[in-house]
């Protein structure tokens, strides 16, 4: 089966990433762009879904600085 | 007495550290990640670099090598470790120490010296410090912005284990922190280069004093 897990920084936590590109997107031309935030999409093929939780606490996703979403999409 | 160094894919610090802990009178010895022995040694450092080339997050990878296991056992045990640079990002990962290192402030990789304050010498790797020391070393990081959360601040700062803090902030970091160790202090984690102050003809000996340190802290302990 195939499953995607989402990364992000938590809320509150600083992402200079995002910060950054929020403020290229006006030099472009783009207005009215209020917050941008960078993460990361991991796509895995697996045999089951059973372990995926404990894939992202212990490996993907950092808890102390990340949250995570997953889900299963074939 | 044996000074260890891991030695990852990507790590590209440890002959600096090889070098610095020779120079300060101890015996180096490589530890490869895929060996679990750690060779006798008295205590280790975890060098820089780009320990599997910081794919995921900077130190995720590396934590889980079998060096690494072997090493959670010597730091249970008591055994002094000091994390530099991406060794200190390493050690996070490891939860060996809180928090985590997040990309620096301004988005730039920081390539120069900073002036620290030594904030405790009850580690084994600042013993010789006197407190409140005023010392210049390299940094070299993308990623050397501390973070914790308020509670985690707060509990190393009333336990006294800021080790080091930037005069000037250069990356963001939490409570201008430079290094930390963990609650039984035996474990330390710097994102300064003490290694690459240890030769005149580097520009400065100011950092044999951290390998100077241990040797001293082992020797009595023995």
């Amino acid at each position: 089966m195939k499953i995607r897990v989402l990364v992000r920084p938590k809320s509150g936590i600083l992402d200079p990433q995002g910060e950054a590109v929020r403020r290229a997107l006006p030099a472009l031309g783009f207005g009215g762009v209020k917050t941008v935030h960078i993460g990361r999409l991991v796509e895995m093929e697996v045999e089951s879904a059973d372990e995926i939780e404990s894939m992202c606490h212990r490996l993907l996703a950092n808890p102390t600085i990340e949250e995570y979403e997953w889900e299963v999409l074939s | 007495m044996r000074v260890g160094v891991t030695v990852f894919p990507g790590s590209n610090c440890e002959r600096d550290a090889l070098f610095a802990i020779e120079r300060a009178g101890a015996l180096p010895v490589e530890l490869w990640h895929a060996d679990g022995d750690l060779r006798s040694v008295d205590a280790v450092v975890v060098p820089g670099g780009f320990s599997y080339g910081d794919y995921l997050r900077p130190g995720a990878i590396a934590r889980f090598s079998k060096v690494m296991t072997t090493l959670e056992d010597f730091a249970k045990d008591g055994g002094p470790i000091l994390g530099i640079c991406n060794g200190f990002q390493v050690l996070t990962e490891a939860c060996l120490l809180p928090g985590a290192l997040l990309r620096n402030v301004g988005m730039r990789f920081l390539c120069c010296s900073v002036t620290l304050r030594v904030e405790t010498i009850k580690t084994p790797w600042t013993s010789l410090f006197e407190p409140s020391d005023r010392l210049v070393l390299p940094v070299a990081h993308n990623e050397g912005n501390y973070f914790a959360d308020p509670w985690t601040l707060d509990e190393l700062e009333a336990e006294g284990r800021v080790v080091l803090r930037y005069l000037d902030n250069p990356n963001g970091s939490s409570n201008d922190i430079a290094g930390i160790c963990n609650a039984e202090r035996n474990v330390v984690g710097i994102m300064p280069h003490p290694e690459r102050f240890s030769d005149l003809t580097l520009g400065s000996v100011e950092g044999l004093k951290v390998f100077e340190s241990v040797l001293s802290f082992v020797g009595t302990r023995v």
